[in-house]
């Protein structure tokens, strides 16, 4: 088993541990933080998934 | 609305629906093969690349459902319906470790169902039968809400005085569907998904550019919800002290729900290659942004002060946003949208009949032709019998039940997702665990009037379908060192280590 899959636990740390981001500010374009943390989270986590892609394919 | 009638709209939905139709029957044609063998009619042949494995998955997993239902939520309560974010976030790195594998072992028996699977790597019928059945029985009630989907929106578009005119056209529509689907299998939806997709994106793309410039910005959005939520006393932007725990294990528990489902199960197995799976987790999160966004049409309804409620503000939002034509437009999207996972599920839950019921309980020597025959009639079965679920039941038993069916489907994690990794637990231990979940799931949901969530005693609010998954698991690990212990005999297992690691030649 390749240890970058690991990475993969990431995305489930960043978006189910709430506290972390259940809060306004800083807004960004009118969105509080909660909204586009979230979002930000979803290319981030392609992002990820695309490491680990090409460092199994090596 | 009832009384006057859009033609307008009507009309470019008649032209969409019309398109869609050529192409559903012109899909049998498509990657032409012997539609008489269940895997061709059932699998689309397992030769859908990358591309069309995109197109299919996300026409599949973002349903008509979910565009009516999400911003209702969020209209509703806020923040907490947007645990649909984090859910799509995490499934699919999920995906991306562990369905590569299902797809291997699957492709190596040329299985077609998790039952199979599970029929194979454990030897014992039962426990398929008991991931058949609850296959089946959570999809019913996902494609009886599919037709909702598309109610809400014939609604919307409105009949003039025709009495039960939405269910009318809701009968059209399915019947064509239905033979569609009958004639071309899987091809069928994956050819109509790339319409289908297509017309969401623009939808969205369109709403929400359009629809925040006439409301004054994202920000003017937001604060409007958020003095809406504070007068009406409920529901916030934020989540609340008690409502993090919710939040979070509803969305683990979607997640580790979701690829279990047929049609999710189905739109995978179809895949071409482990890797044309990997390269979809990838990419497939384009369709989240898209869901984000949709779910954002909550908080743009309450800005806009929409005349509705519930599942009707998406079209009375797009009714009041948009020139008649593009919301016109708009409302083939959403119908359309329930076209492709209503295919696919009926499909999904097709094949779970054929292999998994009826060929180890009625006819053990089917032939090819005789099992693609019962998985087309079975889809005939299961579609009309959603339709007469909408059609005659009241809506909240649809909806129960859907509740219902993510916890239900959740039981069979242990045994496909452990089945993948390790054949520790027995089959006997896995079974009893199952039904011990489902038992239980179904009984804390009823106990708290069809909620999905339960106060556990100095916890907090858990998503029941993961305490009956902890509950079943520890039944299962109990079970086995017991039968561990006695020295019981373990049943069979079909699989070889070698079978869920990519094949080393193909380099695809």
């Amino acid at each position: 088993m390749n240890r970058r899959l690991w990475l993969l636990v990431l995305p489930f740390l960043g978006t189910l541990i709430v506290p972390l981001y259940n809060r306004n500010d800083p807004m960004l374009w009118g969105f509080p933080f909660f909204y586009w943390y979230l979002f930000a989270w979803i290319p981030l986590a392609s992002l990820l998934t695309f490491a680990v892609y090409r460092s199994l394919r090596k | 609305m009832s009384g006057t009638v859009h033609w307008t709209a009507w009309a470019v939905f008649a032209f969409f629906f019309a398109l869609v139709t050529v192409l559903g029957f012109t899909a049998a044609r498509w990657k032409k093969a012997d539609l008489d063998h269940l895997h061709e009619w059932g699998l689309g042949g397992r030769r859908f690349g990358t591309l069309i494995t995109w197109f299919l998955l996300g026409g599949d997993l973002y349903t008509a459902y979910t565009v009516i239902a999400v911003p209702a939520l969020v209209y509703g309560a806020g923040a907490m319906g947007f645990f649909a974010m984090p859910y799509t976030i995490i499934a699919y790195p999920f995906v991306f470790a562990v369905m590569p594998r299902l797809w291997n072992v699957c492709r190596r028996h040329d299985w077609l169902t998790l039952g199979d699977f599970a029929q194979g790597r454990y030897d014992s019928h039962w426990l398929a039968l008991a991931v058949a059945l609850t296959g089946v029985l959570a999809t019913m009630p996902y494609i009886a809400l599919q037709l909702v989907g598309m109610q809400v929106v014939f609604e919307a578009m409105g009949f003039g005085g025709v009495r039960q005119g939405a269910e009318i056209a809701l009968a059209a529509a399915f019947v064509v569907l239905a033979v569609y689907t009958y004639t071309s299998g899987l091809r069928a939806p994956a050819l109509i998904a790339f319409v289908k997709d297509a017309m969401i994106y623009i939808f969205v793309i369109a709403a929400v550019v359009v629809i925040p410039i006439k409301l004054g910005g994202y920000g003017a959005i937001f604060s409007a919800a958020d003095t809406a939520f504070k007068a009406k006393g409920s529901g916030g932007i934020l989540l609340n002290a008690g409502q993090a725990l919710p939040f979070a294990t509803l969305a683990l528990g979607s997640a580790f729900a979701l690829f279990l489902y047929p049609h999710a199960v189905t739109g995978t197995l179809a895949a071409s290659s482990g890797n044309a799976i990997r390269r979809n987790a990838i990419i497939l999160p384009a369709y989240s942004v898209a869901l984000g966004l949709i779910a954002l049409l909550g908080y743009m309804a309450i800005a806009a002060n929409v005349p509705a409620k519930g599942t009707a503000i998406v079209p009375a939002l797009i009714g009041q946003s948009f020139p008649e034509w593009f919301a016109g437009f708009c409302y083939a999207a959403i119908a359309l949208g329930a076209l492709v996972p209503a295919a696919i599920m009926s499909i999904g839950a097709a094949n779970l009949v054929t292999r998994n019921i009826w060929r180890p309980y009625v006819n053990r020597t089917m032939t090819p032709k005789q099992e693609s025959t019962v998985a087309k009639t079975t889809s005939l079965v299961v579609k009309f019998g959603a339709l007469a679920f909408v059609v005659f039941l009241p809506l909240q038993y649809a909806i129960d039940l859907q509740l219902l069916g993510g916890i239900w489907m959740l039981q069979v994690f242990p045994t496909i997702v452990f089945g993948l990794y390790t054949r520790w637990f027995r089959s006997s231990g896995l079974l009893a665990g199952w039904a011990a979940g489902m038992a239980l799931g179904t009984w804390l949901s009823a106990s708290v009037g069809m909620k999905p969530v339960f106060a556990l005693p100095g916890i907090g609010g858990v998503y029941i379908g993961l305490i009956a998954l902890a509950a079943n698991i520890a039944l299962a690990a109990l079970l086995t060192l017991i039968a561990n212990a006695r020295g019981f005999l373990r049943t069979g297992d079909a699989t070889q280590a070698a079978d869920y690691e990519d094949a080393v030649t193909t380099n695809s």
